[in-house]
């Protein structure tokens, strides 16, 4: 942990006024403020150094105190020691807890749940920050994250663990969830400042495209290939659905194109337990192709037959 | 949409310490939505995060209304971006790993 020259922090040198202070903390934090810069965490913890910084230097009493010791701020503790052994009154609350050196952090030391940095806490005290009427309090920043599914995925209830920030979470995804729907997992963004509520997490859903299978609503829709024979004889077929096999009766004279609805065998609507939309299956006849001698020949009796029949 | 979900105005400017007028102006600026129901205006649930926030910047920072709504349009295209970018990274993760 090191000196934190606030003075610099604000841009400002040690004979800056009030007005001065005021004027060039407005300034920086409308430039890093958390609210202007989503997802930015470099901007919160720039905001949280010109916060910590404002929060000394607009105060006379912690300015005095900063302005006294300086970068000697360590030589303050004992002198503050020396004062409260003699049974005078501590200076302004600070130096209450126990400190140790843990070595040179820099300014780019961490910064506890209030937003304030170690050096802060040792030259102020825990709790130095201003009451809750004057110190800001601001909600972390929200974080966005996209979530890739499968549409298979999509189509059942399951649960993923994401990581976020080290963090792993684990989030239950109900069925039917839409392309491009957000859902928002409140308190897992960035870490408030001066004690401010943690932001959200927002997550995306991007449902990736099927080979199979094309979704439109709840509705689902696929192709099915036919075999020119069960397409003029009838017979039938077993569809593909995302529960299993399904067998399907194909009428003579099915022709190429013809869809049919199966109720129920779509997409599950979303929050919504038991209920989905149809799945859409169009029939594409396939015209043998390679065929044999005698397949020809037959298939020319079959055309002079249609022929005099008509 | 339940009513439950529903803030009255004037409760949020008690618990902000806020001007109604500053609340009739974000509605008049679209950036937040009022609903009237028999002559009271309310203010849904889902919006008190973007309220807060025009409070945070108006209050705090002295952002006039002009500002609130150009911050609100800057807002939204750099949230676009960010998605369009988070979405073009894990696309290109997806082609870098096959």
């Amino acid at each position: 942990m090191a000196f934190i020259d606030y003075y610099k922090v604000l841009g400002l040198d040690k004979n800056a006024s009030d007005a001065d202070i005021k004027k060039a903390y407005r300034k920086l934090a409308r430039q890093y403020h958390p609210d202007l810069n989503p997802n930015d965490a470099s901007a919160n913890k720039t905001f949280q150094q010109v916060n910590e910084a404002n929060e000394v230097l607009s105060d006379p009493d912690k300015r005095k105190k900063y302005d006294q010791y300086g970068e000697h701020w360590k030589d303050a503790e004992a002198y503050e020691r020396a004062k409260q052994s003699q049974g005078q009154q501590a200076y302004g609350g600070g130096f209450g807890n126990e400190y140790q050196y843990a070595g040179n952090e820099g300014f780019s030391g961490s910064f506890n749940e209030e937003g304030f940095s170690d050096f802060f806490e040792s030259m102020f005290g825990k709790g130095g920050g201003r009451s809750s009427t004057t110190s800001r309090k601001y909600k972390g920043h929200d974080y966005d994250a996209e979530l890739h599914l499968s549409l298979r995925n999509a189509y059942t209830t399951h649960q993923q663990t994401l990581t976020v920030n080290g963090k792993n979470i684990r989030i239950t995804i109900p069925a039917g969830v839409e392309n491009g729907q957000k859902i928002r997992l409140k308190g897992y963004g960035g870490e408030g400042v001066n004690g401010g509520p943690k932001g959200d997490l927002y997550i995306t859903f991007v449902i990736e495209e099927d080979p199979v299978f094309k979704r439109h609503g709840n509705d689902l829709y696929t192709t099915h290939d036919l075999d020119l024979y069960t397409a003029v004889l009838g017979g039938e077929v077993m569809i593909d659905t995302f529960d299993g096999k399904v067998k399907l009766k194909v009428k003579p004279g099915t022709q190429n194109g013809t869809k049919v609805r199966l109720k129920g065998k779509g997409f599950p609507v979303y929050k919504k337990e038991g209920t989905s939309g149809d799945l859409i299956v169009s029939y594409h006849v396939l015209v043998p192709v390679d065929l044999t001698e005698e397949q020809k020949e037959l298939f020319r009796q079959l055309a002079k037959t249609t022929v005099q029949n008509k | 949409m339940s009513e439950k979900h529903l803030i009255p105005a004037e409760e949020c400017c008690t618990s902000y310490n806020i001007d109604i007028r500053f609340i009739h102006s974000l509605g008049e600026l679209e950036l937040i939505e009022i609903t009237v129901q028999e002559e009271r205006e309310f203010i849904n649930e889902s919006q008190l995060n973007e309220l807060e926030k025009y409070i945070r910047l108006h209050y705090e920072l002295d952002i006039n209304m002009a500002g609130l709504e150009a911050i609100s349009h800057l807002l939204k295209r750099v949230t676009g971006m960010q998605q369009q970018m988070a979405h073009l990274q894990s696309k290109l993760r997806l082609y870098e790993r096959m």
